[in-house]
């Protein structure tokens, strides 16, 4: 189970014959991931890893069927990939393409509008079900299956959580990693009321950072909506002065707004433990998953 | 990026943005010539540094006639201003605005940023000018309005007009209003910009409509489209090891503390920083150090936190994902190569988390070639704590 991409999930990848692509492409498969094509203008014709290559989305969906693709293409290409791949009619795109101008996704925004496309990203590692599917840039053998849903603005943080869960025989449905951006596409609440209608999932892992105020919206919508599904959380950026951004395009303090203390707060009002440093995620969510009551149908590995 | 107040003036002015008319000065004299070319009774003497809070801080001066430019330009040059938004530390004074005076009637708050929750762009306005915006919002958020701006149509006149009538402009100043927000929008989309923000836009006692102070703040990703922004970029104005780091492809911020780290992944660096400030430790920096990490990256990396004596203890914290733990281990022993002259040493203690991709073959390195000062760390939670207890007792 778990949410978004399964076993059956044909994907293709937009840039396929990029270096990272062409890598990331391998990996994908050697996990499982049902790679039915790429996308390169000019290249069709061609294979990379045995996979066919297409001028267009439109050209690589007619010709396989697919729903879903992960974008490597530069920053300057990448917003227009994006849209192609929406306008193909895909469900799901992923973007992992780091340095898209803000106003270039603004405008993807506005044209996703109406349309049924999900994105995910962009400046994200992607999303993996475990054992059946990945999409991006996450390791492998990070995670095991079983009943967490994890959703993080970071990559490496997402990786350092699932295998933190990993050695307390914690089991992940899915992971997804939305994005270090501060207009992307999917955001914690919209993973969340995917997790929120997935049986399998029995509990979320979220890990937000500084920067906006997705994580304070998503802890009201837990309140209100997700009673029944326990929640842990991580804020990375205690520490980071105002008006600084951290890496991350988004990662920043401006104005008062956005601070680790803020969300940190906001989440403990509505009852979810957030986990005092990056080295206590693991038993953070133990504590959570046995005072819930489900430690023991969430230790599957 | 940021860019000084005289140089965000030059470039709205580009767009039909009404500014004082005014230019730029490094030294006295070059001010006292501003002044005299201007003509103006009264004279507006402006520090420019990459911080607001001026004028609380002393930096602008009005003067009445040119011995007074001459006395402020003095006193303003070389001087190091501490605002609310400087740090302790302040900021030293280069560059002066030499601006013609204005008569003000009333003062106004204009500004363009990105919303991030409606992924549009948002003007927002309030007739509460001079004053902070924060604290607006703060105190009395009924006085700010908002117009979303639809991308695909761009600001609309009936949302300009809409919005110069909730912030109560003088009827007669409303179609200049009106022209300014529109070119306003166009400079904020056009240079691909973060922040515009006019605070105080002014209406004069003349009635003209004019933007008395200006920040431009421009998006990092779209900067490739404008090499004339880059080339306004002022290096004096940003920390030395920042450039220095920014200039070999890593992430860095400067926190000034004594306790160093070096990290792959942002969201693991800031978490990084947190977990050292949570055993006791001052943090020096955040650095992520990026996917391909090679033994000279690593050395520089050393180098830029080692630089000036900041750090007295520097950690690790490596979780290989794409990045194998292995190169990483290679690329500390190199880096000791390059760094010491024993090329066996690093000059303060460097513990070492591996975990993830590779992690003991890169755990076999680090034992196969021992490097002194450099400790292995078991798990991230034990490494943190030793990095602090090492930097702590001295």
């Amino acid at each position: 189970m778990g949410i978004l991409v399964n076993k059956d999930t044909k994907v293709i990848v937009q840039g396929i014959t990029g270096k990272a692509a062409t890598f990331h492409t391998k990996q994908m498969l050697n996990y499982g991931t049902k790679i039915v094509g790429g996308v390169t203008p000019g290249k069709a014709g061609q294979e990379v890893e045995g996979v066919p290559v297409f001028n267009t989305v439109e050209d690589a969906v007619k010709a396989t069927g697919a729903t879903a693709s992960v974008v490597y293409v530069p920053a300057r290409f990448a917003s227009d990939s994006i849209m192609e791949g929406v306008e193909a009619g895909l469900d799901l795109v992923v973007c992992i393409t780091e340095h898209i101008p803000v106003q270039d996704m603004i405008k993807v925004r506005r044209y996703m509008e109406g349309k049924k496309t999900r994105l995910i990203g962009p400046n994200c590692p992607g999303i993996m079900t475990t054992d059946e599917c990945k999409l991006g840039i996450i390791p492998g053998n990070v995670q095991k299956k079983g009943h967490v849903g994890l959703v993080s603005r970071s990559g490496t943080l997402t990786y350092e959580a699932a295998f933190q869960l990993m050695n307390a025989g914690i089991g992940i449905t899915t992971s997804i990693g939305i994005g270090g951006d501060p207009v992307k596409g999917m955001d914690f609440i919209d993973v969340l009321e995917l997790f929120k209608n997935d049986p399998e999932t029995k509990s979320v892992l979220m890990i937000g950072e500084i920067g906006g105020t997705a994580e304070e919206d998503a802890a009201k919508w837990i309140k209100e909506n997700m009673p029944d599904k326990p929640v842990t959380a991580f804020i990375a950026g205690r520490q980071a002065p105002p008006g600084k951004r951290m890496g991350h395009a988004g990662a920043i303090i401006s104005g008062g707004k956005g601070t680790a203390a803020d969300k940190i707060k906001a989440l403990n009002a509505v009852g979810i433990e957030v986990a005092d440093t990056v080295a206590h995620i693991g038993e953070t969510v133990v504590e959570t998953l046995k005072r819930a009551g489900i430690y023991d149908v969430c230790h599957t590995c | 990026m940021n860019i000084h107040e005289y140089q965000s003036k030059a470039v709205l002015k580009g767009y039909g943005v009404t500014v004082p008319d005014g230019g730029v000065a490094f030294t006295v004299d070059e001010a006292v010539k501003q002044a005299q070319a201007l003509g103006s009774d009264v004279v507006v003497v402006k520090a420019q540094i990459h911080a607001g809070g001026r004028g609380k801080a002393g930096g602008v001066k009005l003067a009445h006639n040119p011995d007074e430019v001459r006395q402020y330009a003095e006193e303003l040059l070389g001087k190091v201003l501490v605002t609310h938004q400087t740090g302790p530390e302040g900021k030293k004074v280069n560059r002066l605005l030499i601006e013609a005076g204005s008569n003000i009637k009333k003062e106004y708050y204009l500004s363009f940023a990105v919303d991030r929750k409606t992924a549009r762009t948002v003007m927002m306005g309030s007739e509460e000018g001079g004053m902070e915006i924060e604290k607006v919002a703060a105190e009395m958020p009924d006085k700010i309005f908002k117009e979303y701006i639809d991308p695909a149509v761009g600001l609309t006149s009936f949302q300009a007009t809409r919005m110069a009538y909730k912030m109560n402009f003088p009827k007669e100043t409303v179609g200049k209003v009106t022209k300014l927000m529109m070119n306003l929008y166009r400079a904020f989309l056009m240079k691909d910009c973060s922040l515009a923000e006019i605070n105080p836009l002014v209406v004069t006692q003349e009635m003209n409509v004019v933007a008395l102070d200006a920040k431009l703040n421009f998006d990092d990703s779209g900067l490739f489209r404008h090499p004339d922004i880059v080339s306004l970029r002022d290096e004096s104005e940003e920390d030395p090891k920042e450039l220095r780091a920014g200039a070999s492809g890593l992430s860095y911020v400067n926190l000034g503390g004594n306790v160093a780290c070096m990290v792959n992944g942002a969201g693991l660096a800031m978490a990084t920083v947190d977990i050292l400030k949570h055993y006791g430790g001052e943090p020096a920096n955040f650095l992520d150090v990026g996917g391909d990490s090679t033994p000279e990256k690593i050395a520089e990396a050393f180098q830029i936190m080692l630089d000036g004596g900041q750090a007295k203890g520097i950690f690790v914290n490596i979780f290989g994902g794409i990045n194998k733990c292995d190169v990483i281990a290679e690329g500390i022993v190199g880096a000791a190569k390059i760094i010491s002259p024993d090329g066996k040493s690093l000059p303060v203690p460097v513990v070492v988390r591996l975990e993830g991709t590779n992690v003991e073959r890169g755990r076999q390195i680090l034992k196969d070639t021992p490097i002194a000062n450099v400790i292995p760390a078991e798990t991230m939670e034990g490494g943190a704590e030793e990095i602090v207890r090492l930097v702590n007792q001295g």
